[in-house]
């Protein structure tokens, strides 16, 4: 698209979004598409034919919550890009589509980015089974396709070459680097509450694996459905002597399930040790989770300020729009993902420094090539601006990013970080090698 | 009232067909690729449309054999090392086996039970492929890229990342369960089951085993729906929980409503409208749901019965 | 925790989510009884309730407002809706189905546009534990089974004691017939619809303090209702809450001993065997 053009169908875009928005009433917060007029009309810096970005986010169905803030972050990101140049010099621009967080409506988005939209690569997506349905699709059209997704899945070996995790680690690294933590500072003997899908059987498998090498049992494994409501009844399985209660839940259910923690167990003392990914987008100091005060929290990223005390950090928050307590500037009764949607930023930032690297210049085999060869070979991207979470080591053979991981305590209904892991703890042995694959 | 509107009706269909045939040498490469989705999507609807529009009973549970032709084909194909055209069977014989079983259970039952059963065994067989997931992937599924060989017809190899190859496979497919609806609504067992659907008790009465037509109906309608499903994993090279969810019960029941259900060409044109309006609409505006919603409910005020029904209706008697 | 424990835990939770289902499935009943109608946003005023329950609780500071503003509004909505939809196609139950999906639609997409993804918590009007020798227990779930056991209660006697209710039950049974008695079978329709929605936004109102307010709570919820309509036997109001109970209790007993996935196999199982062993329901005609 010629710069300072907007073509008809930014226009009709645009339109549309505000028709949408407008039909609700509600303007505020609720950013429609990034790829809005501005962005590549007014970057003065940037010039030439656009590098365009396919987005493929969750704005609805079950994972809408990180949607949402996968957008939002994505909106900064581009934003900062292009105010500071784009990348190698040309505008930054995104096309972003809603694939429903459904596996099907994925592939046809993954698609359309590819062969209509003709983007130059495809990024975004959390959950895995969309990640999972999607990859197979990137690697028939050859399109290198980011994902943001927190799983095991990419570093695996089971999907393909195409397919990159370099802005986030991955669940498998979290669980290997904190546990002996937990074992060490909690308890010994862990009662496991974990969501009855493939992404709880990630954390049962790996957890279990790491605190049997450091001496420690799992008492119990309690498998909860996702679409649960009511978690009274699965408390009763927590045997009577145990010292730590590790849980991770996943749904709207979550508010319900700490508080519902709160009401059986009363009085009665047990460390509980729970993920982020519980209250991602729940405020802590919502009523009914006072159980919580004292107990410990995994964070990739804090949500409080003050706690990754520095530039890079504060001038991430800013720009995305995130106050102090981790929610919207614009409304603080939107809480932000905080955990998982710096992902977008950083692979974003990867994606411009592989592609400046490799002297990518348009999508045909020859440019992806390289770009996917120069990526496999970086070994480190360092914290700053690009990386604000922290110095990432990249494994090019696994396509995996591994970084540091955190650990919050809730203090006065806020998280305060009492201990970080550093990047080694969290580095398994590599279970594949996708760089011996033809392309 | 076969005779005279058999050739123009027949003539119609494969017109149908060779247009679908043609249009891959003319669309972008994006349209292509959601041809193929429709037409292997739109098979489905044709299958569970020789139920509900054919037969008069309306299911919740077809997702069960979608899944089940998914299933047999990924597992076999993954595990076993089997091939294209050998899964492509196994996935068609388990779509036949399972809606046999089912119907020697819930043909029982008619109307809003048969509708809550047939969702509640769907909802079995969506719970049993989550617990048993070391084996199925569960929600995340599997992917079958590197243990799906290419199809082999003769000396040729067929690989199925080629598009043009997805998009034949899904024609043929298409072409197959099409041509087989039409042939049933023509044939004698076609016209007891419209019977069937009409007045259930009269046709018992005038000495059809209608337990016997019902089930009949049930196989070739599960049958169509496993082949389609096994169809749709052999395309996509992939294997999971969401398609065996309830979501895929409604589709086709939706596409099939809003297409024209007792119509032959009914299932097809709500399959590929549904899918073009969410498509067209979501690079619109994110509030495309609504947009979505409200095309619904338009089209249904104006064609109760369907689009094809209501064209059926108010021009073309003729149509099957 | 002692057997003893967990089946009065099982128990307890059971009667608790067998009342709020009942409630909502009640409204789904009276629905499809009189109507004869599938509505696929039923689920959706169940969410609308909690949704503007959120509204009012944030907006006045307190919760029990919304007990009349969220059943109002939305038995309003469905006074709407019956008129501008299901009136034109003359309440055809294959089009009534597209029909109400496209509004479940609409009205999911307008809700995420408006209120957003999040799950957002009601601060309850109460909030006192209950101890139990084996664990504790949430005193409002305890107040939510009563007043919806009440909200049953008062709904059978107005189908049963006024004549509204008997408008209802005559247009059920017969609708040609009840047409010729002069009764205004469509104004009986729109009002069976709102009271259907009115029930559904109570039970939404009275369980968002437990749960959290969420755009896709209505799916579970109508999906529950559904079940235990057509166990209960279609039309049947106590057939409606046996089924509830029923199937609450069911799967909080088996959940206490198997796992979840395994206990909902099989308690989906049980539920289709039974409804196919007496096809019209427990308490309906054996014909459905």
């Amino acid at each position: 698209m010629p710069d300072g053009k907007i073509s008809r169908r930014e226009v009709l875009k645009t339109a549309g979004a505000l028709v949408g928005a407008g039909l609700a009433g509600k303007l505020a917060g609720y950013l429609p598409t990034a790829s809005g007029p501005g962005a590549v009309a007014q970057a003065a810096a940037p010039s030439g034919t656009p590098v365009r970005i396919g987005f493929e986010v969750h704005r609805t169905g079950i994972g809408a919550v990180y949607g949402k803030w996968f957008e939002q972050t994505t909106t900064a990101t581009v934003k900062l890009i292009n105010e500071m140049g784009g990348i190698a010099g040309r505008p930054l621009e995104i096309v972003a589509e809603d694939d429903g967080t459904d596996p099907k409506r994925g592939v046809e988005v993954v698609e359309k980015l590819a062969l209509q939209e003709k983007v130059d690569v495809i990024f975004g997506t959390l959950f895995s089974n969309v990640v999972i349905a999607n990859a197979p699709r990137a690697g028939e059209l050859k399109i290198p396709y980011f994902v943001v997704s927190e799983g095991y899945h990419v570093a695996s070996g089971k999907l393909n070459r195409y397919v990159f995790q370099p802005g986030i680690t991955d669940v498998r690294a979290q669980v290997t680097a904190i546990a002996p933590w937990i074992i060490k500072n909690l308890g010994k003997k862990v009662t496991m509450v974990y969501p009855d899908y493939a992404f709880g059987y990630d954390h049962r498998d790996f957890f279990g694996q790491a605190a049997a090498k450091l001496g420690g049992t799992v008492q119990a494994l309690i498998p909860i459905p996702p679409t649960e409501t009511s978690f009274t009844k699965y408390f009763s399985r927590i045997p009577g002597d145990t010292e730590v209660v590790y849980h991770v839940m996943v749904g709207p259910g979550v508010l319900t399930f700490v508080r519902e923690m709160g009401e059986y167990f009363g009085s009665r003392k047990v460390k509980l040790f729970g993920f982020i990914d519980s209250l991602e987008g729940v405020d802590i100091a919502s009523p009914g989770l006072e159980f919580l005060e004292g107990s410990y929290i995994w964070e990739a990223f804090p949500r409080y300020a003050g706690n990754v005390n520095t530039m890079a950090e504060r001038n991430y928050r800013q720009r995305v729009g995130v106050d102090a307590s981790g929610a919207s500037v614009a409304d603080p009764k939107d809480v932000s993902t905080y955990s998982h949607m710096f992902g977008c930023w950083e692979t974003l930032y990867v994606i411009k420094q592989a592609m400046e690297k490799s002297g990518y210049k348009s999508p045909t085999p020859g440019d992806y090539k390289a770009l996917i060869e120069t990526l496999e070979k970086i070994q480190r991207f360092d914290e700053g601006m690009e990386h604000p979470q922290g110095t990432k080591r990249f494994v090019g053979r696994l396509h995996q990013s591994f970084g540091r991981q955190f650990i919050s305590q809730v203090q006065n209904k806020k998280l305060k970080v009492v201990y970080m892991t550093k990047i080694e703890d969290g580095m398994y042995p590599p279970e594949a090698d996708y760089t011996t694959q033809p392309l | 009232m076969t005779g005279q509107r058999g050739r123009p009706v027949l003539a119609l269909h494969v017109a149908v067909v060779l247009l679908l045939l043609g249009l891959q040498f003319v669309v972008s490469p994006f349209q292509h690729g959601m041809l193929a989705r429709i037409m292997v999507l739109a098979a489905f609807a044709v299958g569970y449309n020789v139920l509900l529009g054919y037969t008069g009973l309306m299911s919740l549970g077809h997702a069960m054999f979608f899944a089940a032709g998914m299933y047999a084909t990924g597992l076999t194909v993954f595990y076993v090392g089997a091939g294209p055209v050998d899964g492509f069977l196994i996935g068609l014989g388990a779509g036949v086996v399972l809606s046999a079983a089912m119907g020697l259970i819930v043909l029982r039952t008619t109307g809003v039970s048969f509708l809550i059963v047939t969702m509640m065994f769907a909802q079995v067989f969506y719970l049993t492929t989550l617990y048993f997931n070391r084996i199925t992937g569960g929600d995340q599924g599997l992917i079958l890229t590197g243990h799906l060989h290419p199809l082999r017809l003769g000396a040729l190899q067929l690989p199925f990342a080629d598009p043009a190859v997805k998009y034949n496979v899904a024609l043929a497919v298409f072409g197959l369960c099409f041509l087989l609806s039409l042939w049933l609504t023509a044939s004698p067992a076609g016209r007891v089951l419209v019977a069937v659907r009409e007045n259930e008790d009269r046709t018992t009465m005038l000495g059809f085993n209608t337990f016997t037509y019902k089930l009949l109906a049930l196989v070739i309608s599960g049958g169509i729906s496993g082949m389609a499903g096994s169809a749709y994993t052999l395309l996509f090279s992939y294997v999971g929980s969401s398609f065996a969810s309830i979501l895929y019960s409604i589709y086709p029941l939706l596409w099939t409503l809003v297409g024209g259900s007792g119509t032959t060409i009914g299932p097809l044109v709500g399959t590929a409208l549904m899918t073009y309006v969410v498509d067209i609409t979501s690079g619109v505006t994110p509030g495309y749901l609504i947009v979505v919603g409200v095309v619904l409910v338009v089209i249904i005020l104006k064609f109760p019965s369907g689009i094809v029904g209501g064209i059926r209706a108010r021009w073309l008697p003729w149509l099957p | 925790m002692s057997l003893e424990g967990h089946l009065v835990l099982a128990l307890l939770e059971g009667l608790v989510s067998s009342l709020v289902v009942a409630l909502t499935a009640l409204g789904l009943s009276l629905v499809f009884g009189v109507m004869r109608i599938v509505n696929v946003a039923h689920g959706e005023f169940f969410m609308l309730g909690a949704v503007i329950t959120w509204y009012v609780s944030t907006a006045a500071g307190s919760f029990l407002p919304a007990l009349i503003v969220a059943p109002l509004a939305v038995g309003a909505l469905a006074l709407v809706i019956n008129r501008v939809v299901l009136r034109p196609i003359r309440y055809d139950p294959a089009a009534t189905i597209v029909a109400t999906i496209g509004l479940l639609y609409i009205i999911q997409q307008l809700v995420l546009t408006i209120y957003g993804p999040y799950a957002r918590p009601v601060v309850p009007p109460f909030y006192f534990r209950v101890d139990l020798p084996w664990f504790g227990y949430s005193g409002y779930k305890l107040v939510v089974a009563g007043v919806a056991a009440l909200l049953l209660v008062a709904t059978w006697l107005l189908v049963t004691k006024t004549t509204l209710g008997l408008y209802m039950r005559a247009t059920q049974q017969d609708r040609e017939t009840a047409l010729a008695f002069g009764v205004p079978v469509d104004r009986i329709y729109a009002s069976a619809f709102a009271l259907g929605a009115v029930l559904a936004a109570l039970a939404g109102v009275l369980v968002v303090p437990e749960q959290q307010a969420h755009y896709l709570m209505g799916l579970d919820a109508l999906l529950l209702s559904f079940m235990v309509v057509i166990i209960g036997g279609l039309g049947s109001l106590p057939g409606t809450v046996a089924a509830a109970f029923l199937i609450g209790m069911t799967d909080g007993v088996v959940s206490v001993f198997f796992s979840p996935t395994l206990a909902r196999i099989i308690a989906s199982g049980l539920v289709a065997l039974v409804l196919v062993w007496r096809s019209g329901g427990l308490f309906g005609d054996a014909a459905a």
